[in-house]
């Protein structure tokens, strides 16, 4: 496997009943994940990527289910490959935490009010290594100190509710690196921060980087994380990966309308008191896509083959992928037709 | 109007919730219809006394000859009409309370939450047997007097959901568009206590039918002849073993009444509850 | 074109929230949420107050409209003092002074329709005819962009960005003369706050509206607005011409906020004031200034005594001891 995760066709269905077929939220998803990677997810509400990342975990919310034909490839310690979506829930169990963990957006409520920091840290360590209670109390306090949280001798005996937002944020990111697992996925991790506080959290993530071989999924709406964070960059819209290419090459060599359109809106705020650029149109409610390109009618370059054939996800440069006629040749066919 | 449809279809989706409210409808029928139905009039001895039950005497008689299933039926309109008018009293001004001390708080909550207080640590019989020793013996003053035990959950209910219903941002909403108190509380205010009230309500019913068929078995509620299932309770006492019937049927109605209101109140508070909805 | 009248002049505002505690329920201290604001907002003119979670912006706009009551100081709305008015006289000033809401989901009674929710204004202050009511209704939906065809139909059958425009329609069909916009595009996705902006700022010409606007989103409180306040702890650490103080920030809070703002170009190089230790609690304020704890450039003076506002350049003030 030369990857770290290879996700394979990945689509998510909401059964709406015995009559009709389930709803694909997300659909065709293929996306791969490298060793040591800072990988970035971004799109707007609605558009699938928490569950894409939910989905890795195994941990989507009923009734959600992970469709037919989808894989999931995760390579485990040297050579041990396994397939996320045909695990037990024991076997999901162990891999989380471990192999793959997660840190939330909302750290407020993440972790348990009734329980002190070093309780919560001390459950990760308890399921998934043997580490005596002294050993535990030892690994709790370096982690503590590798996130920077100042007094951790004293933090460790506090409950959540005496911590703001960021002190448990970097709480959170500590036990999720505690067992050094290969991939960690960051669900909006600042949005519920304050901007210093924001960066405070992304400037540490970036310094952990370089101490641990974890590969980062960032999930982001935040164009401005990623432009901080990530190496390379998914752009969802719609239940579907519209491009993917590396952080520069999104910004600077933008092939996708909806990109365009997201970065525009972004930096025409600021400066002159212009009128702000925008995407016209709204997103389709999932199950009400039509026949073609899911952005048709919110494009202003669609073009007549956009409307009757749906493009599929292309490579149009090294290492750049575009779902879009206007890159896969849909010029030529229409004029072939 | 739209609400009220999808609760009703809401409950009867239900199967608990199709019990509770067939069980209650055929109740109210029969009730109202009970001069039409019962074979016999409430008060004729018409047989001879202690009949075991058969074709003619359904439930058999009792130790006046009076017909028992007449007695029950008649009974049925008695426990019916004290339930809801007490509770409807209780309910009235509990509400009141309720939104009064909810939405201005500060010194009026605090008073009015005291009474409330000291109403409610009164066991609900105690209490009732102390208005009737003032208000005296009999059908209104049994209905007063549940009445006044229903106030403080009443209260306390609509005040705590007014309370709730007061940090709601569409509220704070309201009031920032200058609209009158009077209207916000109607509009906006509410709309929010109406569900938790209305379950509260079913369940009250049921507590007040038992409470008034313990006042009567006491000998404080209705009086004789009039029938009502306690005072037939209490009646049975002396011939539990020659007429045991005279004591099962008026306990059977007692029981699956009371069931019924708490099945529908149940089924009433899921049915009603907005986290499942949307 | 701003014209010169002042339309809103706040005045050293305080409004502070008792903590209550013991058995007793007594007063044992209070949250200084708002703590000695002072600014004057012009006709026609954007002024925008930013800054963190606690800086009590939000508060500072409920205080204004008396819509949670202040402790001290004074506002004045067209020359008027607001809270020497009683309750009955505030509530028909509403009229003209409308708060728009942050959450377009919690902000509309999910039990009325889009008609309904914008009647209940009109009615509240006018006495119009059912026609008249209709004339208006037509009009406010138009110049948001609500679809007439859509007037009977309730809240949550709308998007995120639809509701938020029923929001301010409902905030603007009385014709109010100001408005204070509380982080109305904080809770929408980004493509669609560019819409809603675009909204706001036109409907700011059209009806010749003055807006407060609060947020904690710097890159659009620089576009939408002329003048800004930063915040801090209750108090207003600089204020000035949005381009002045984006430009030449002076205050080391609002150097560092600043500086705090993801970039917006993978490739570009930023220096990142690094702020240490967490924004600090209103119920409990530092002494002195209410920066000097995690500020770079702290002296002996700042922990001793808060500094007083000056004017440093034209329009622009800062309360700093740096600028003493």
């Amino acid at each position: 496997m030369e990857h770290l995760l290879e996700i394979r066709g990945l689509s998510i269905d909401l059964p709406r009943g015995r009559r009709q077929p389930p709803v694909k939220l997300v659909e065709g998803v293929d996306l791969n994940i490298d060793k040591k990677q800072n990988f970035g997810v971004v799109g707007e509400s609605g558009c699938g990527k928490s569950i894409t990342c939910s989905a890795i975990m195994g941990l989507l919310s009923y009734p959600l289910t992970v469709g037919e034909g989808s894989s999931i490839r995760f390579q485990k310690e040297a050579g041990d490959e396994v397939e996320i979506t045909k695990l037990s829930p024991a076997e999901l169990r162990k891999l989380r935490g471990k192999d793959i963990s997660m840190i939330f957006q909302e750290p407020m409520t993440a972790l348990d009010p009734m329980y002190t920091i070093e309780e919560q840290i001390n459950e990760t360590l308890r399921f998934h290594t043997s580490l005596s209670k002294a050993e535990m109390h030892q690994a709790a306090l370096e982690m503590l100190q590798k996130v920077k949280i100042p007094r951790a001798e004293q933090i460790l005996q506090d409950y959540p509710h005496h911590l703001s937002g960021g002190m448990l944020q970097r709480v959170m990111i500590a036990i999720a690196l505690i067992n050094n697992p290969r991939l960690l996925i960051a669900d909006e991790p600042t949005t519920a921060l304050d901007v210093t506080i924001q960066a405070q959290i992304l400037d540490l993530m970036n310094e952990l980087r370089e101490s641990y071989d974890t590969s980062v999924i960032m999930i982001t709406h935040d164009l401005g994380v990623i432009a901080e964070t990530c190496e390379h960059v998914a752009v969802f819209y719609a239940g579907q990966v519209v491009e993917e290419a590396s952080v520069e090459e999104i910004f600077h060599a933008t092939a996708h309308p909806y990109t365009e359109g997201l970065l525009r809106s972004v930096t025409s705020l600021g400066g002159a008191k212009k009128e702000l650029y925008t995407i016209k149109g709204m997103v389709p409610a999932a199950g009400n896509y039509g026949i073609g390109c899911r952005f048709a009618d919110r494009c202003d370059r669609c073009m007549e083959i956009c409307k009757t054939q749906a493009p599929a996800l292309t490579e149009i440069a090294p290492g750049h992928k575009c779902r879009c006629w206007l890159h896969a040749g849909g010029a030529e066919k229409e004029a072939a037709v | 109007m739209r609400r009220l449809g999808q609760t009703i279809r809401d409950l009867w989706r239900d199967p608990m919730g199709r019990i509770g409210m067939v069980g209650i409808l055929l109740l109210i029928v029969t009730a109202i219809f009970a001069p039409y139905v019962a074979p016999y009039g409430p008060e004729k001895m018409i047989a001879m006394p202690k009949t075991a039950p058969c074709a003619q005497y359904l439930f058999g008689t009792d130790n006046y000859g009076r017909d028992i299933f007449s007695r029950v039926l008649y009974g049925a309109r008695v426990s019916l009409e004290v339930g809801i008018i007490a509770v409807g009293i209780g309910a009235t001004a509990g509400y009141v309370l309720g939104l009064i001390a909810g939405y201005f708080e500060g010194w009026i909550d605090r008073i009015i939450m005291r009474i409330m207080d000291i109403l409610f640590a009164f066991p609900s019989i105690l209490l009732a047997i102390l208005v009737s020793t003032v208000l005296g013996r009999g059908l209104v003053p049994t209905m007063v007097a549940i009445g006044i035990v229903n106030i403080p959950v009443f209260a306390r209910t609509v005040r705590a959901s007014v309370i709730s219903a007061k940090g709601l941002e569409y509220v704070k909403n309201a009031e920032s568009v200058g609209v009158k108190t009077v209207s916000i509380l109607i509009r906006h205010i509410s709309p929010n206590v109406v569900a938790p009230f209305t379950v509260q309500a079913t369940l009250a019913l049921s507590g007040a039918i038992l409470t008034e068929a313990s006042m009567s078995f006491l000998g404080l509620g209705i009086q004789p002849p009039d029938p009502s299932w306690g005072s037939m309770l209490s009646e049975a006492r002396a011939f539990m073993e020659q007429a045991p019937w005279m004591a099962i049927f008026p306990a059977l109605f007692i029981i699956v009444t009371i069931l019924l209101f708490n099945i529908l109140g149940d089924s009433l508070r899921d049915a009603l509850d907005p986290k499942l909805k949307l | 074109m701003s014209e010169n009248n002042i339309i809103l002049d706040v005045q050293n505002l305080r409004t502070y929230f008792p903590i209550k505690g013991g058995v007793v329920r007594k007063t044992v201290g209070h949250v200084h949420a708002v703590e000695g604001v002072s600014f004057q907002i012009r006709e026609q003119e954007t002024f925008s107050l930013v800054g963190e979670s606690g800086c009590g912006k939000s508060t500072t706009g409920r205080t204004i409209l008396r819509l949670i009551e202040p402790t001290g100081g004074k506002v004045f709305f067209d020359g008027e003092d607001l809270c020497a008015l009683d309750r009955e006289s505030m509530r028909k000033k509403r009229r003209d002074m409308q708060l728009v809401f942050q959450d377009p989901y919690a902000s509309l009674n999910p039990r009325m329709t889009v008609r309904k929710l914008l009647e209940e204004p009109l009615e509240t202050h006018f006495q119009l005819s059912a026609a008249e009511k209709e004339e208006q209704i037509q009009w406010i939906a138009g110049a948001v962009g609500i679809n007439p065809e859509h007037l009977e139909r309730y809240p949550h059958q709308f998007s995120g960005g639809q509701r938020q425009r029923i929001s301010i329609a409902r905030a603007l069909i009385t014709k109010p003369r100001f408005v204070v916009a509380d982080e109305p595009v904080s809770a929408l996705d980004v493509s669609i706050q560019a819409q809603i902006l675009n909204l706001l700022m036109n409907l700011q010409k059209d009806l010749k509206l003055s807006y407060l606007f609060i947020s904690h989103d710097l890159n659009v409180v620089r576009h939408i607005s002329s003048r800004v306040g930063v915040m801090y702890l209750g108090r207003i650490v600089e204020m000035g011409d949005t381009e002045d103080v984006y430009q030449t920030p002076m205050h080391p809070y609002t150097q560092a906020l600043l500086s705090a703002i993801p970039k917006r170009d993978p490739l570009e190089e930023k220096q990142r004031i690094r702020l240490e230790g967490d924004v600090p609690s209103p119920a409990n304020p530092p002494k002195g200034c209410a920066f000097h704890e995690r500020c770079s450039r702290c002296m002996d003076i700042c922990r001793e005594q808060f500094p007083e506002t000056k004017e440093i350049a034209p329009g622009h003030c800062v309360a700093c001891h740096l600028y003493d």
